[in-house]
């Protein structure tokens, strides 16, 4: 057992305009992807598009699929036909989704490599966003990785994580509910304004709590709930199921988000071996527990339990860290690996930290290093919370431009922790992962630019002269495709159709 | 602390008075955090969007996922 399993994070960018405030958000979603796209990815080359064969999106969890009659049209994937949708070399995908830019990191095996990459997606925004302004084919667009306009807009950040097909479902939800609800306390980067549409202007833990209204469901864009049921899992189905985890923050510390990577990974595991079989610590009122705890920025907030407990955040999270270290020590029978262990210490330090005094933690945890930055901006001006100048501290925090973004600022200075130097994030923006097939999906784009049609998740379909028919090469195992794996083939294959002949022969 | 204490303090950088090289004692460095502070919000003002009010309000977005 250990925090290593695949995982991704896919993020929608907050985009606007100034001075444009009646500019379409698609359109400079569009500008935004493609001045990306053009400039960077192979000017006057071929762009390979998404492929959309294998994408189920109203697939459910639960084994029923719902029928679009009944979805609403936002549910949709596949009818964003002509929004800007690309596949970079390091994996990812950068595309329109929603009138939000989204970049969808490649997957990796473990919170660091998760946190690396989800990184380097800042760093393709912020490129993007001044490559579009560059081209005059827009006036400049600025972009923001955090989650609501505090007026009502919610949109996502999301987590995957693949995990064993047989694990039931009930025992998911039943054990992911309260992690979910209390994770907050690290995962949370910080709102200034509490309901969906900020009526009220108090500081609240998450930007994302208050917009989920129920414990289980399909939907992403209305009535969020708080245990996704979306069942793509982009592999072989028999085998694996993609656990969409909708409750996030966008983090902008290293840390938090190598923390809720880990932990979460930690929670998984935990579940998949029924380690928890024997705990509850479901709450009675899911939803209303999760805007409480979000709204106590001293985190005395007690959650009542469906045993009739009445337990902190901070003390769930304690509990759920205890069993988590113990399982770890068992089953590796003293040996847990370098970053399991560092998670695990990570994580009981944090809580440990919170819970003495919330503050020592600013150089890690976006709400409270965004926390201490209003706080100090309140003593030395004399603010209101309901100062426009909070207000605005808090929407640039998350700024991605280095130079404007209050998190990048305080990183500069040395105040937040960073996991990773400026040149690992720019080698993360162009490099895929070792170890999952999307090292074959970002090398082959990397290595055949002109041949490379379109690619996806599961897949990476050729274009080669002399065939009449597109070729098409699944990925349906995650694990496969990894340098190791396929390194050796692609430094034998000079061009695509000695790939394609190399793989039918090895097939 | 009132506005024009806070005012009067962050234009005393430690490094450049005599008096702070005087008092280095236990507030030291708590003065230190301070001026710390002080600078990184003077940075922070130079960089932050110039009308707060429109900045904040002309964030509107659709909803996404």
């Amino acid at each position: 057992m250990s925090v290593h399993r695949v995982m991704g994070i896919e993020t929608e960018y907050g985009i606007s305009v100034p001075g444009h405030p009646t500019m379409n958000a698609m359109v400079s979603s569009t500008h935004i992807v493609n001045a990306y796209a053009q400039e960077v990815i192979a000017a006057g080359r071929r762009k390979a598009r998404w492929d959309y064969d294998l994408e189920s999106p109203l697939r459910d969890a639960r084994g029923f699929d719902m029928s679009r009659a009944e979805a609403d049209p936002s549910q949709f994937t596949d009818d964003d036909l002509g929004l800007a949708n690309v596949v970079l070399t390091n994996g990812a995908r950068l595309y329109v989704d929603h009138a939000h830019p989204e970049y969808s990191a490649p997957e990796v095996t473990n919170p660091r490599d998760a946190a690396l990459w989800d990184r380097a997606g800042v760093l393709v925004m912020e490129r993007a966003a001044a490559l579009a302004s560059r081209n005059g084919s827009s006036p400049p667009i600025n972009l923001y990785k955090n989650n609501t306009d505090n007026k009502g807009a919610s949109y996502g950040t999301h987590e995957n994580y693949l995990m064993r097909r047989q694990t039931p479902f009930a025992d998911i939800v039943r054990h992911l509910i309260p992690f979910f609800i209390t994770r907050q306390v690290f995962t949370g980067s910080g709102r200034l304004g509490i309901g969906q549409e900020g009526r009220s202007m108090r500081y609240q833990l998450s930007q994302r709590a208050d917009f989920f209204e129920v414990e289980v469901g399909l939907e992403t864009t209305l009535k969020r709930p708080i245990i996704n049921t979306r069942d793509e899992p982009h592999a072989d189905p028999e085998k694996y199921r993609r656990l969409h985890v909708i409750v996030g923050d966008a983090n902008l510390c290293d840390v938090a988000t190598y923390l809720k990577m880990g932990t979460t990974s930690l929670v998984l595991a935990m579940i998949e071996d029924g380690a928890l079989d024997h705990v509850d610590l479901m709450p009675r009122k899911p939803v209303s527990e999760m805007h409480a705890v979000s709204h106590d920025t001293t985190l005395g907030h007690r959650v009542a339990l469906a045993d009739g407990r009445m337990l902190t955040a901070i003390e769930i999270q304690m509990q759920l860290c205890y069993l988590a270290r113990k399982y770890c020590e068992e089953q590796a029978a003293g040996e847990i690996d370098e970053q399991t262990q560092d998670v695990l210490d990570r994580w009981s330090a944090t809580l440990t930290d919170l819970s003495n005094d919330p503050m020592t933690c600013a150089n890690r945890i976006d709400w409270v290093a965004k926390l201490a930055l209003l706080e100090e901006y309140r003593s030395r001006d004399g603010l209101d919370w309901s100062a426009h100048r909070l207000q605005a501290i808090d929407l640039q925090y998350s700024d991605v431009r280095h130079d404007k973004g209050l998190a990048s600022r305080l990183e500069a200075r040395g105040r937040l922790d960073r996991l990773f130097t400026d040149t690992d994030v720019e080698r993360a923006m162009t490099t895929p992962p070792d170890d999952t097939r999307a090292y074959f999906r970002g090398e082959c784009l990397r290595r055949y630019p002109e041949q490379v049609a379109a690619a996806s998740w599961d897949s990476v379909v050729f274009d080669i002269p002399g065939h009449e028919s597109l070729l098409r090469v699944p990925t349906l195992e995650p694990l496969r495709g990894t340098r190791e794996h396929v390194g050796a083939l692609l430094d034998a294959s000079p061009t695509p159709q000695d790939l394609i002949a190399a793989l039918s022969v090895s097939a | 602390m009132s506005q024009r204490e806070s005012a009067e303090r962050r234009t005393t950088k430690p490094s450049d008075t005599e008096e702070t090289t005087a008092t280095r004692g236990e507030a030291a460095a708590s003065a230190d955090l301070d001026s710390d502070v002080d600078s990184i919000l003077d940075e922070i003002d130079s960089v932050l969007e110039e009308n707060a009010e429109d900045f904040v309000k002309s964030f509107v977005q659709k909803g996404g996922q």
